[in-house]
């Protein structure tokens, strides 16, 4: 089966984030496809690779990256929901003159018309809220 | 090729940002010609009352945003009858053209739709 997440939920605050994680690592080991993880609401602050939990907890980015690394997952953020939550790539801060950046490959932002993609190409959407 | 999407609401306007976020996508989808119907379940319903006056807290009115769907060809707006009576909400208190159908068709309005996503 193709699948696509939609997180919403906030990597830290809520459970929903570290369920989306394990529940695509569950499809991948067995034999699943995952077409697209689509972060949206307050997920999106998943994608910042500031965030720095003690060593003894989850960091979900690093989980995220490695993840999408070993089995080429597209991360799609939503750039309106992310930028205002002040999490940005490279391109963005330079358009908006920020100082710094926190969103890299293999995240990247792009707009909702990716969801509605993932929802129409996948067999199934999850969402996890 | 057309879908057809059904986007459940169900949060209340205000509190969290989900219900407008949810609208933003409901109003992409409709952009890329798909055929979307909204239903507003539980406190979803709550986006639809009229004389909302959300600038006390900075924010935009949900009902206000909610007028360009029918320029998106979105006319399809389900309400559950069950849902308005435990609110003491009256069809007449909601600012949009709604359906009201009963709890018990819900599943066949699901059932009716390529796909389905709710906010």
């Amino acid at each position: 089966m193709k699948f696509s997440l939609l997180i919403l939920a906030s990597p830290y605050s809520q459970q929903g984030g570290l369920s989306a994680l394990k529940f695509a690592q569950a499809c991948l080991n067995q034999g699943h496809q995952i077409y697209r993880v689509f972060f949206y609401h307050e997920a999106v602050q998943t994608a910042s690779f500031l965030q720095t939990p003690q060593q003894d907890e989850s960091n979900l980015h690093q989980l995220w990256c490695e993840l999408a690394e070993q089995h080429k997952i597209d991360l799609v953020t939503c750039i309106a929901a992310a930028l205002k939550r002040g999490v940005l790539d490279k391109s963005e801060a330079k358009r908006y003159e920020k100082d710094g950046f926190n969103l890299q490959k293999p995240f990247e932002l792009s707009g909702l018309g990716q969801l509605l993609d993932a929802q129409i190409n996948s067999d199934q959407l999850i969402t996890f809220a | 090729m057309t879908h057809k999407i059904l986007i459940i609401a169900r949060s209340a306007p205000y509190g969290s940002s989900l219900a407008r976020e949810g609208l933003d996508y409901v109003l992409t989808s409709a952009a890329y010609d798909q055929d979307i119907c909204l239903l507003f379940l539980g406190d979803g319903i709550f986006q639809l009352l009229k004389g909302q006056q959300p600038k006390q807290i900075n924010l935009k009115s949900q009902i206000g945003a909610m007028e360009i769907l029918p320029l998106y060809d979105i006319e399809d707006l389900f309400v559950v009858e069950e849902d308005l009576i435990e609110r003491n909400i009256d069809t007449k208190d909601l600012g949009m053209k709604v359906v009201s159908i009963k709890r018990a068709e819900v599943s066949q309005l699901i059932n009716s739709q390529h796909k389905v996503l709710s906010f």
